[in-house]
């Protein structure tokens, strides 16, 4: 998966060969996160264990164990204790982490707003799972994008190789601005799939990712309170500067990805990675591992003749509006692919890409799909399928066209289930 | 009534100033414990009468780092605290988690049991006025069995017992556990030092008078304080690794009545309702009692010898001058 490079060459040749690499390894995403974390040497690590994330926090506690990393780890009672203590490490000038999933990030939704309004680099994986009820483990975004106004940056990775990447990425951006970051990686299909991840040395990690130096902290030499009720003369100034730092994250997001780059040979187009638009008609944006299905679509088609591309939006926050208009300025028809849901409205990235498209000069056609939740297959097919509609519809008719649904199939399973608890009772 | 003289040790740390009401108990216990702890101290203040006490921006009243965290994390916060000084090369700062009954007993105990559970190294003070005071005077799980507050209207008062949050913690094994009073402040301020100088996570219980939530005069507050600790509604004794139980008070043993008819909160209740809070101190202090295992007049006869030492908390005589 995301084993292609932004010109259609292996990763293996693209960078994991590079000579900053240390090792390749064939790791779960879920470890290449945690790699990650020993790498950025954080100083404070408080986590929940949460299917699938589990992982991150298995490997770390081994590599804490270990002495591999000089750090803390605190093994808290919940997810919302995990996030008050990285940010009361975060607030001595320590780095810290956490990783969690789904229930487990509503459950710190609180807190993300505490941490984002404290202006604390703090760093989250999160591995992108579906919200309950029904109970599932599997993969959609619908728990991250609902975390999207609490002024978190958020990140959706592609491949293992750039959860690390990314990892490694968000330390430096989140503390150049004073912001915390989420990066998120599905269920699944990279937390439990194993890939060749180059491993960077540390060395050149040390060059490109400094340790921190906190603007301000808690110091008992320069004793001041931070948080502290604030009237309405002032109230809206600090929420203007915690913007006015998520633009500055603009800039930063792709001057970092391309310092990456040159260090360590492999980048990511900033925040969105266009994938064969030139002379490209019809465009999907999607984002996270949906792309790397949709790249092998694109390719299948254009080697059909067929005038597709592809954009991949790698960061959601600070929304790439500057991107996406300019992609709408050049293609004529735009579809969004969307792996969640805002209930009595549309996909979210969909909502989102129309919102930044409404004031351009041009604008292309814009289309609505959703596919892929609660952990539903994107298959190539399901790419196809999308590519299909908008070749056949002048317009969009719909806000939302829901890719793959099988109502009918629902009820039959349905059926199924009495036939065989009767054929139990029998 | 006496003017009450005793020298506290200590530099002020507190400044004047601060946003609280006249004869508020709070302040005096973080007056005491900054006092007891001095300047390499950050106090993390989770939502409690403190968030405001301390002082709008840009004022801050406490003369030490203060961190305002969310309502039910102040445990977990000082956690994060904690653990990033110590990587940091930090072994002596000392962190509190200053927080009200609501935000101990309630909302944030989960926190807090995790916290005690991980033997984090914290001292946890709950400033305990027994309701929500902040919000304006709602029962907690600390408010007294049929005490008003405005969701306990005296037509149907607070029907179910104060929570035990003591016996919580002493469950949890915690190194160091105390209950405090704003009327013996020499009581406290050797507490706050005896948890001081331990590691691993300790709590302070103080009991904190509070005027427009209790209904009576500012002026009243230590003479209430005073009247709880005497008539056994709220006896000061301390908790070793949750086992060993030691008393520094011996209380006097003097009515319920006189406490209970002191605040506008109890002003309902009838001869019978006084009878059966009188019957439920009884039947705590007589618990409490079987629990000890140290008595006031045994000091010095402890087989905890070089753990405790009993010079540092001598009998509080200068304080209950009348």
């Amino acid at each position: 998966m995301g084993m292609k490079g932004k010109n259609g060459t292996s990763a293996e040749a693209a960078g994991l060969l590079h000579p900053s690499t240390d090792k390749v390894v064939v790791i779960e995403g879920t470890h290449s996160a945690s790699y990650a974390v020993k790498l950025a040497r954080v100083q404070v690590v408080a986590a929940y264990p949460i299917t699938p994330q589990t992982g991150v926090v298995e490997k770390l506690s081994d590599i804490v164990s270990a002495g591999d990393l000089d750090a803390k780890f605190i093994k808290v009672e919940s997810e919302h204790s995990a996030m008050a203590c990285c940010i009361g490490a975060s607030m001595t000038g320590a780095r810290a982490f956490t990783a969690t999933s789904s229930q487990g990030l509503a459950l710190m939704h609180e807190l993300l707003h505490w941490a984002a309004g404290s202006r604390l680099p703090i760093v989250m994986v999160n591995v992108n799972r579906a919200m309950a009820p029904p109970w599932s483990i599997y993969v959609d975004h619908n728990d991250s994008l609902s975390q999207r106004d609490t002024g978190w940056l958020q990140f959706y990775a592609e491949s293992n190789q750039e959860v690390m990447d990314t990892v490694l990425q968000a330390y430096k951006i989140a503390e150049m601005v004073s912001l915390p970051v989420m990066i998120n990686l599905d269920a699944f299909v990279l937390s439990h799939t194993s890939e060749p991840v180059a491993i960077p040395k540390q060395q050149v990690v040390n060059e490109f990712l400094p340790p921190r130096s906190a603007p301000f902290k808690l110091d008992i030499h320069n004793p001041r309170a931070f948080g502290a009720l604030i009237g309405p003369e002032a109230y809206m100034e600090m929420r203007y500067k915690l913007d006015a730092a998520m633009e500055d994250a603009r800039a930063a997001i792709r001057d970092v990805d391309t310092e990456y780059g040159k260090l360590f040979g492999r980048s990511y187009g900033g925040l969105v990675e266009e994938y064969r638009t030139d002379e490209a008609e019809i465009v999907l944006v999607t984002s996270a591992t949906a792309v790397s299905i949709a790249r092998i679509a694109v390719d299948e088609l254009r080697s059909l003749g067929f005038p597709v591309g592809l954009a991949k939006v790698r960061a959601f926050r600070p929304f790439p509006v500057d991107e996406i208009r300019m992609l709408g300025q050049r293609i004529g028809k735009i579809g969004v692919l969307d792996r969640n849901f805002s209930f009595g409205a549309s996909g979210i990235i969909y909502q989102e890409t129309k919102a930044a498209l409404y004031n351009a000069l041009v604008r292309p056609k814009l289309f609505g799909f959703v596919a892929g939740l609660g952990g539903r297959d994107i298959t190539p097919e399901t790419i196809k399928e999308i590519f299909s509609y908008m070749m056949n519809h002048d317009g969009p008719e719909l806000e939302a066209v829901w890719v793959g649904l099988k109502t009918h199939k629902v009820n039959e399973a349905q059926n199924t289930f009495a036939d065989s608890a009767e054929g139990q009772q029998k | 009534m006496g003017q009450i003289k005793f020298d506290l040790p200590g530099e002020e740390i507190l400044s004047p100033g601060h946003f609280a009401c006249p004869g508020c108990g709070a302040t005096l216990t973080m007056r005491y414990v900054l006092k007891a702890l001095g300047r390499k101290t950050i106090v993390v203040i989770p939502a409690c009468c403190w968030s405001v006490i301390d002082g709008p921006v840009p004022y801050s009243a406490a003369g030490v780092p203060v961190f305002h965290t969310a309502f039910e994390s102040a445990a977990s916060t000082a956690s994060g605290i904690k653990a990033g000084l110590e990587i940091q090369g930090d072994h002596e700062t000392t962190v509190v988690a200053f927080a009200g009954d609501g935000g101990t007993f309630d909302i944030g105990l989960q926190a807090l049991s995790g916290a005690a559970e991980r033997n984090e190294d914290f001292i946890y003070v709950c400033y305990d006025n027994e309701a929500y005071m902040n919000t304006g005077i709602q029962r907690s799980s600390a408010t007294p069995f049929w005490a008003w507050t405005t969701t306990t209207p005296t037509e149907s008062p607070k029907a179910e017992k104060k929570k035990n949050i003591v016996e919580i913690l002493a469950a949890h094994r915690i190194p160091y556990l105390a209950t405090a009073s704003v009327a013996y402040p020499d009581d406290m301020i050797a507490k706050i030092q005896r948890a001081k100088e331990i590691k691993g996570t300790r709590f302070i219980h103080v009991f904190s008078p509070c005027p427009p939530g209790w209904k009576f005069e500012p002026e009243d507050s230590i003479k209430i304080s005073r009247m709880a600790v005497e008539s056994r509604i709220f006896p000061l004794f301390e908790v070793f690794n949750g086992r060993d139980y030691k008393l520094t008070r011996e209380p006097a043993g003097t009515p319920v009545r006189d406490y209970l008819k002191s605040q506008g909160r109890f002003r309902h209740l009838k001869e019978s309702d006084i009878q059966q809070i009188q019957s439920n101190v009884d039947e705590e202090w007589e618990r409490l009692k079987g629990k000890l295992t140290f008595q006031v007049e045994s000091r010095g006869k402890s087989h905890l010898h070089g753990v405790v030492d009993p010079e540092r908390n001598p009998p509080m005589r200068r304080a209950i001058r009348k």
